[in-house]
């Protein structure tokens, strides 16, 4: 977790601080740890360019784009997860209200449950995140002698896998889980409207030959295997870049 | 220490599909009526404006527009050999928070229930006789009738302007319309909507395999629509954004637009939001409701009190809100005794994923466009060989193409990741479709809710607590109906098709449908049911329950049209019964 005296927990205005505190009264828990946890951002926090990432470090962004590279990879068909920004739409996710569960019943006790009782970790999605790359990497450190973003594609592809099947023993969390949410929030940040920082250019909507998010159809629907030809468009309009210029 | 309000004559907690019809009817007997929601307000303007409502990741993936598990959930557990755990983020189910209540963000699929569903129990002995009903099985009859229901359904299928082709109008069947559906007096009041490809080719392929296909009927509006409370509706313009989203342009029946511009004007009618009710009062005689205590957004509790309390939240909310308040007996599964929370019911859906040659633009939709056969629902067919009870609608629907989670399925052994998964999603984007069954479930003795001796809300209260598995008789009936479906989706002549057969047990997520019914179970027996077949509570004559949690069991159709219905049925009930002679309507 964070270094309580990095300079985002200096950040937190009067407002918001009041505002956590109520959610945090609102949920039934203490004020002290969602407070604390809206601080974890740390000074590490990375960068790359003219994005400035809120929640992951350098390293964990390392990590997610050597991750979602191999989960939807560049090919001919055009580019895959990394080239459309996933990593950062994961990143933004993370920092926000998704990240922190805030709309998830997070009270003990705590137990492992049935496949069918669904999702019963203790961790938020943003410290499933932290906690799962942590141990990857050590894995791939303990496997290979290198972190997982160092890794060969094909070597990449095996330790996935691994984690997919839950055959990699990972310290702090179940691999599956963590896999689960990385695949999801990389077809998430692959296919959602670029307004959130993913699926930058459409992308992933091109690939598809979805036109985006238009309003009316009533003149086209029963033009029976007429291809729809206009280009995509977003709530942001023809822009499929709008989230750098937010940010 | 609770803030004493003035009285009201009627308060009905919750203001969604059922808190609305009710408001305009009760206000319109000259009633004072309030209504508590526990979410926010929300009209078309400015909340579901087209600009911004058509946002997958927001509506769809993080679930803007329903209830939020940090404040209200449930626990829940396959058998009671098992600890339930709470459901801690949404999965199989979706109810709404907010004025409007899931009637926002509905697809729009609407049906009425089979004549014979309404008298289950009595109808599968006649036919095939008592031991053809399992021991566990815990079937009843509604103690309300089709023919007495629909003058309802048509009441509030012309409040919705619901879309649609009659296929039995005064007991004269009707070409093009579905004919095993009940009688009605009159036809829909708008025509179908449009067909998309991928309807029409499954409507082609189903006529060729010898059944009878109709389009479904629809809350989306195939024209403008000027409903008979004055309220106008736009035509649909298929932008495929129903389910999960609230429609912008005026095109999908929801309390906004077909009730709320001309109740939310009358004097005799209120609301407050962002206020959850945490009990029913009583007086010291046990037997009669004073009012509601609920708290506000700023922690404040109020007693409401009120002639009339009418229960209008999502299906097991109100249960929870009996079994908190001590209103009628809680059922316990190892005597069978007691009823509230007892006859919990969901459906069971299965699908055929079908990868086409044409090219059907699956973006071009709505939620309610659909083409159905109906041969294999409720008892359309003979099933004695079949050893099973139920069955269900064969539909497809071209709700949307929404790029994150609506694509179908791909193609059998397509990986879950990497370059073959991008090509195979590549390929089939445009040129598939998914065939739905949607499947009955009966009711048992050992599926029930009941309150959680562990996990609390937010106020401190146990949670409810849910024990749910699906049974052999469901299993096989999907099985049945998902073989029919797979039969529809070859003589489409497709690539290929992958059949998704619901094996196993059910699971609280993925998401599957959010046609949770039954806990207060309507019937004709006080040690069987909650309420009568007038929705009144037995055990509190001034308390109503409204919703699917009082279907005894759940029929093979989306369930808000039978709510609707049961709505207006109660309504009247209470108008022109109840209030004429408040009291227990029927006495045994």
């Amino acid at each position: 977790m964070g270094n309580p005296t990095n300079v985002r927990t200096l950040r937190i205005s009067r407002r918001n601080l009041l505002r956590a505190s109520a959610i945090a009264v609102a949920a039934g828990c203490g004020v002290i740890p969602r407070v604390a946890w809206c601080a974890t951002p740390n000074s590490s926090t990375g960068s790359r360019g003219s994005e400035a990432f809120a929640y992951f470090t350098q390293d964990e962004i390392a990590f997610l784009d050597a991750a979602v590279d191999r989960l939807i990879p560049a090919d001919d068909l055009g580019p895959g997860a990394k080239e459309a920004n996933v990593t950062f739409f994961i990143d933004q996710q993370m920092a926000g209200s998704f990240g922190r569960a805030e709309t998830w019943y997070m009270q003990g006790p705590w137990k492992q449950g049935t496949p069918q009782q669904g999702y019963q970790l203790k961790l938020t999605p943003a410290q499933l995140y932290r906690a799962g790359i942590r141990n990857v990497n050590e894995y791939c450190q303990r496997t290979f002698k290198k972190d997982f973003s160092e890794l060969d594609a094909g070597i990449r592809d095996r330790v996935l896998h691994g984690l997919e099947k839950g055959d990699i023993a990972l310290r702090d969390t179940p691999a599956k889980d963590f896999f689960e949410m990385l695949l999801k929030n990389t077809g998430e940040g692959f296919f959602a409207d670029p307004i959130y920082g993913g699926n930058q250019h459409f992308a992933g909507w091109t690939l598809l030959g979805f036109p985006g998010p238009r309003y009316n159809y009533i003149n086209e629907i029963d033009q029976f295997g007429k291809p729809y030809t206009l280009p995509p468009v977003g709530l942001a309009g023809r822009n499929g870049s709008p989230a750098k210029r937010n940010v | 220490m609770a803030t004493r309000l003035k009285p009201v004559d009627v308060v009905l907690v919750g203001f969604g599909w059922t808190g609305s019809i009710l408001a305009q009817e009760l206000t319109d007997a000259g009633l004072q009526v309030l209504a508590i929601e526990r979410g926010k307000f929300r009209d078309t303007v400015p909340d579901f404006a087209t600009t911004h409502i058509q946002d997958e990741l927001k509506y769809a993936v993080r679930n803007a527009l329903f209830e939020e598990p940090a404040r209200e959930t449930l626990t829940f557990r396959n058998s009671s050999a098992e600890t339930a755990l709470p459901m801690r983020h949404l999965g199989s189910f979706n109810p709404a928070s907010g004025v409007g209540g899931a009637g926002v963000h509905w697809n729009g699929q609407n049906w009425r229930f089979l004549p014979s569903d309404f008298v289950q129990r009595s109808h599968i002995e006649e036919r095939y006789g008592k031991k053809f009903i399992p021991e566990d099985m815990t079937i009843q009859d509604w103690g309300v009738t089709y023919n007495e229901l629909e003058p309802y359904y048509d009441k509030w299928e012309y409040m919705c302007g619901i879309s649609g082709e009659a296929g039995n109008i005064r007991g004269k069947l009707q070409s093009g319309g579905n004919p095993f559906e009940g009688a009605r007096a009159r036809g829909y009041p708008l025509p179908p909507l449009k067909r998309s490809y991928a309807t029409a080719i499954f409507d082609k392929a189903a006529r060729e395999a010898g059944f009878k296909p109709f389009p479904c009927a629809a809350a989306n509006t195939s024209q403008p629509y000027k409903n008979p409370y004055g309220v106008q509706m736009g035509q649909c313009t298929y932008c495929g954004y129903c389910e999960w989203f609230a429609c912008g342009n005026y095109s999908k029946s929801s309390p906004q637009t077909t009730i709320l511009p001309v109740l939310l004007k009358k004097d005799n009618f209120a609301y407050r939001t962002l206020c959850d009710v945490t009990r029913v009062n009583k007086d010291s005689s046990g037997k009669r409701a004073t009012g509601v205590t609920y708290v506000d957004v700023q922690g404040r509790e109020f007693e409401q009190p009120a002639e009339l309390v009418i229960l209008c939240a999502f299906a097991q909310h109100n249960v929870h809100l009996l079994l908190l308040s001590g209103i009628g007996a809680p059922y316990d599964p190892k005597t069978n005794g007691g009823v509230v929370g007892r006859n919990y019911a969901y459906q069971i859906t299965s699908s055929v994923d079908v990868f086409l040659n044409e090219n059907v633009n699956p973006f071009m939709g709505a939620g309610a466009l659909g083409q159905a056969i109906d041969e294999f629902n409720g008892d359309n067919f003979d099933h004695a060989p079949h050893k099973f009870i139920g069955g269900g609608y064969i539909a497809l629907w071209t709700t949307g193409g929404r790029p994150i989670l609506q694509q179908h399925g791909l193609p059998d052994g397509t990986p879950k990741w990497g370059s073959d998964w991008k090509k195979a999603r590549h390929e089939n984007y445009l040129r598939s479709a998914s065939i739905a069954t949607h499947g009955s479930v009966m009711s048992y003795r050992d599926s029930y809710l009941d309150l959680d001796p562990t996990y609390r809300d937010v106020y401190g209260n146990p949670l409810l607590r849910l024990t749910f598995d699906f049974h052999d008789n469901e299993h096989k009936m999907s099985k049945f109906l998902t073989d029919k479906a797979a039969l529809i989706g070859k003589a489409m002549k497709p690539r290929s098709i992958k059949v998704n057969y619901r094996e196993g047990h059910y699971s609280i997520l993925p998401y599957e449908t959010t046609h949770n019914t039954g806990g207060a179970a309507m019937g004709t027996d006080p040690k069987t049911s909650v309420v009568n077949r007038y929705l009144q509570c037995w055990d509190m004559p001034n308390v109503f329950v409204m919703g699917a949690s009082v279907f005894p069991q759940n029929a093979g159709y989306n369930p808000t049209g039978t709510v609707g219905a049961l709505t207006f049925w109660a309504a009247d009930a209470i108008r022109n019964r109840y209030m004429k002679n408040p009291g227990q309507l029927i006495h045994t």
